[in-house]
């Protein structure tokens, strides 16, 4: 480009900005087309009027957000609404988001689900909203709780440890040392799992047999990932089972045991995505790990707008609605709605999901 | 000329070759220094702990050091010139990616068909940085810096959250990482044949012993009649086709290939090569050196995590062993300088 620039001269350089200029044009196109598809305006039937529910993610283009949107989209037609759309910021900065909101509350939109990339950049535009009559509710990260109504959360941090426990104790037969494989040493979800798992293992006689003999930090990165689990294997030759609850982790440890002599002998559990681990669990290295399903985040978010909007709840402690197919949620305290509890994945089910 | 590599090149032998020549020689030698130390390594670690070298044991270390190994040697290429390419990582991580996402959009290309692409893929990005630096004239250590964070953003913007998966991949195609052949899996011989083939062209060939005068004395080598330019080009060509034989190589190991992959693999790969013996300030050291180097380090990590020592030491021991290198660097190279001169002296 710079060098057809100097051989060009002049009319190169304005012909670079009228190219500049058409892809620009284009990709707005690409947006704004994006966004009239994503509208559904197919069913009024449920017979909510014409209320209009709009979900504003941190970022587009994130594969784990298209999942939640679509949940969401799923949940907004099943709930009521008349129509549903997605808008936002192509990047996940903490200011992005406040157009769009303001744009919302020009259109009169009746519900904004959001996930904010700032608790409280998005403050001020959301009032404005509420004061406009519009329900807010919050989902996977939450706003300052003054600025919304409700905030739909994945999962308690508690059952997500204890799931884990309780997959790799299954799969060692309830006996035998395991070991942990986290991602960086001072990831706080990680270390808060890792927690509550300790303190199951410790306090809980279901699992007096079990011994956790070692915690290692793969630091999120593949290849170390992958070394660190060869370290475990000769460290500690009588184990059993290695838990690892973060998605980097659990894939290079998969990838590991599969290509050495200890598939099938040693058992691997955690979190992890269906889409890297779905040739792990065919092939017998994993039977069963967890993750929370992030399309039921959207789908309760979807529900929760409703009952806000309807008057059924007011975002109080106790309030209690119902979410489709997923049953009863109660609201407790703080607003917070929790979609949990973890989803997991196995053979049977695994080729269910794709995220 | 040839008096100067000869002092610079610790590993020629000396002329009054006889059977103490040949033990002296020996022991000149840069890479024996590595090699005891990575004897050592293991036998100790073995000692402790016999698991370290189980088939699956052994299997794994020379899978660790593979593809280092092979990032080490193109590096060493351009080291000895006096050059550094430090966009190795994201020149990997590009062709990992492109790896990755060719066998999603043909799953039926022929294996050895990816190779050669990958391969040419990284040669087009070495030929990026050879020709930047060759004609601007600027220290590749800057040009490199650049390239590395531009490649690095491409990668960025061609893979975005999207990653592709082990299972995405042909399975023979990941069985290279897995299977082996008289103990060794293939992907590790298919490293030493790049071994091999380039310690015999930079010591047996014209254009292998130029790269190591242009390293010696760049502007001798100038006087000399030595194309300096288009040798140094093709030796940033050479290290780009080896860091994509890496990458194609780490799509086949490794589980996921993303925006991501190859990370900081830079400075291990100027650690493998220093510890081996290359020195820094270009005209000396050997591929093999290089490539012992990457056994060793990866080797190091291995061990120190079969004898359960505690792995945030670890970078504190690749570091002294960075400083070993260099310091024993000095020495040799202070005492052949003395030497040099007494002969000299006595000849006149």
């Amino acid at each position: 480009m710079m060098l057809n620039r100097k051989n060009k001269g002049r009319t190169g350089r304005l012909g670079s900005m009228v190219a500049i200029t058409a892809v620009a044009a284009l990709a707005l196109t690409a947006c704004n087309s994006g966004s009239a598809s994503s509208t559904d305006t197919s069913s009024p039937s449920a017979g909510g009027g014409d209320q209009k529910i709009t979900f504003i993610p941190k970022q587009l283009n994130n594969p784990y957000t298209d999942v939640v949107l679509g949940g969401g989209k799923k949940g907004a037609t099943e709930a009521g609404f008349a129509s549903s759309q997605v808008v936002g910021p192509l990047e996940a900065s903490a200011s992005s988001q406040v157009s769009f909101i303001n744009a919302e509350t020009q259109a009169g939109t009746n519900v904004i689900a959001i996930a904010a990339n700032d608790p409280d950049a998005v403050c001020t535009a959301l009032g404005e909203a509420r004061s406009a009559g519009a329900k807010i509710v919050a989902f996977d990260s939450d706003t300052n709780p003054d600025c919304r109504d409700i905030f739909i959360s994945q999962v308690v941090a508690k059952d997500v440890a204890l799931i884990q426990t309780k997959l790799i104790s299954e799969q060692i037969g309830g006996s035998g040392e395991i070991a942990i494989l986290s991602a960086t040493a001072n990831a706080t979800n990680q270390n808060e799992w890792i927690k509550y798992m300790e303190e199951e293992l410790a306090s809980n006689p279901a699992y007096k047999d079990i011994k956790l003999v070692a915690k290692v930090y793969g630091d999120d990165n593949d290849t170390k990932s992958f070394q660190e689990a060869q370290g475990l294997m000769q460290a500690h030759p009588n184990l059993k089972g290695i838990i690892s609850p973060t998605t980097v982790g659990i894939a290079a440890t998969a990838r590991y045991l599969s290509t050495s002599a200890y598939k099938g002998k040693v058992a691997l559990t955690g979190l992890g995505l269906p889409n890297e681990m779905r040739p792990f669990v065919k092939d017998g290295t994993v039977k069963e790990f967890a993750l929370w399903d992030p399309a039921q985040l959207g789908y309760v978010a979807a529900f929760a707008g409703k009952a806000l909007k309807d008057g059924k709840i007011t975002g109080a402690e106790g309030d209690t609605f119902t979410a489709g197919e997923l049953g009863e949620r109660k609201v407790e305290k703080g607003g917070l709605v929790i979609v949990g509890p973890p989803t997991v994945f196995n053979a049977e089910n695994i080729d269910k999901y794709n995220f | 000329m040839s008096s100067a590599l000869d002092h610079k090149n610790a590993t020629t032998p000396a002329p009054d070759a006889g059977a103490r020549g040949a033990v002296a020689s020996l022991l000149r030698m840069r890479e024996l220094p590595v090699l005891i130390a990575l004897a050592l390594l293991v036998l100790v670690t073995y000692l402790i702990n016999p698991l370290f070298l189980t088939a699956q044991g052994v299997k794994d270390l020379l899978l660790n050091a593979t593809i280092i190994m092979i990032l080490a040697v193109g590096q060493t290429l351009l080291i000895i010139t006096r050059n550094i390419d430090l966009s190795v990582g994201s020149m990997l991580g590009l062709v990992a990616f492109g790896t990755g996402s060719l066998f999603s959009a043909m799953p039926d290309v022929p294996i050895i068909a990816v190779f050669v692409i990958g391969m040419a893929f990284g040669a087009l990005l070495g030929a990026v940085n050879g020709a930047l630096v060759t004609l601007a004239k600027v220290p590749a250590l800057v040009i490199t810096l650049g390239t590395l964070y531009v490649y690095r953003g491409l990668n960025n913007a061609w893979a975005g959250g999207k990653q592709y998966f082990a299972g995405d991949r042909p399975e023979e195609f990941g069985a290279l990482s897995v299977n082996t052949f008289l103990g060794f899996p293939v992907i590790t011989l298919l490293a030493i044949v790049v071994v091999i083939a380039v310690a015999i062209y930079m010591s047996g060939t014209r254009p292998g012993r130029d790269l190591y005068a242009i390293g010696s004395d760049p502007d001798a080598a100038t006087a000399f009649g030595i194309k300096v330019s288009k040798r140094v080009f093709l030796a940033f060509l050479a290290n780009g086709a080896l860091a994509g034989l890496a990458g194609v190589l780490y799509a086949s190991r490794f589980n996921s290939v993303g925006a991501t992959t190859g990370t900081g693999m830079e400075l291990t790969v100027v650690a493998a090569a220093v510890v081996g013996g290359v020195a820094i300030f270009g005209g000396s050291g050997s591929v093999t050196g290089a490539a012992l180097g990457a056994v060793l380090l990866t080797t190091i990590t291995s061990s120190l995590t079969a004898l359960r020592v505690d792995k945030f030491w670890q970078q504190a021991i690749v570091g002294v062993l960075i400083l070993t290198a260099i310091i024993i660097d000095r020495v040799a190279s202070l005492r052949t300088a003395k030497k040099l001169r007494i002969s000299e002296a006595r000849n006149v």
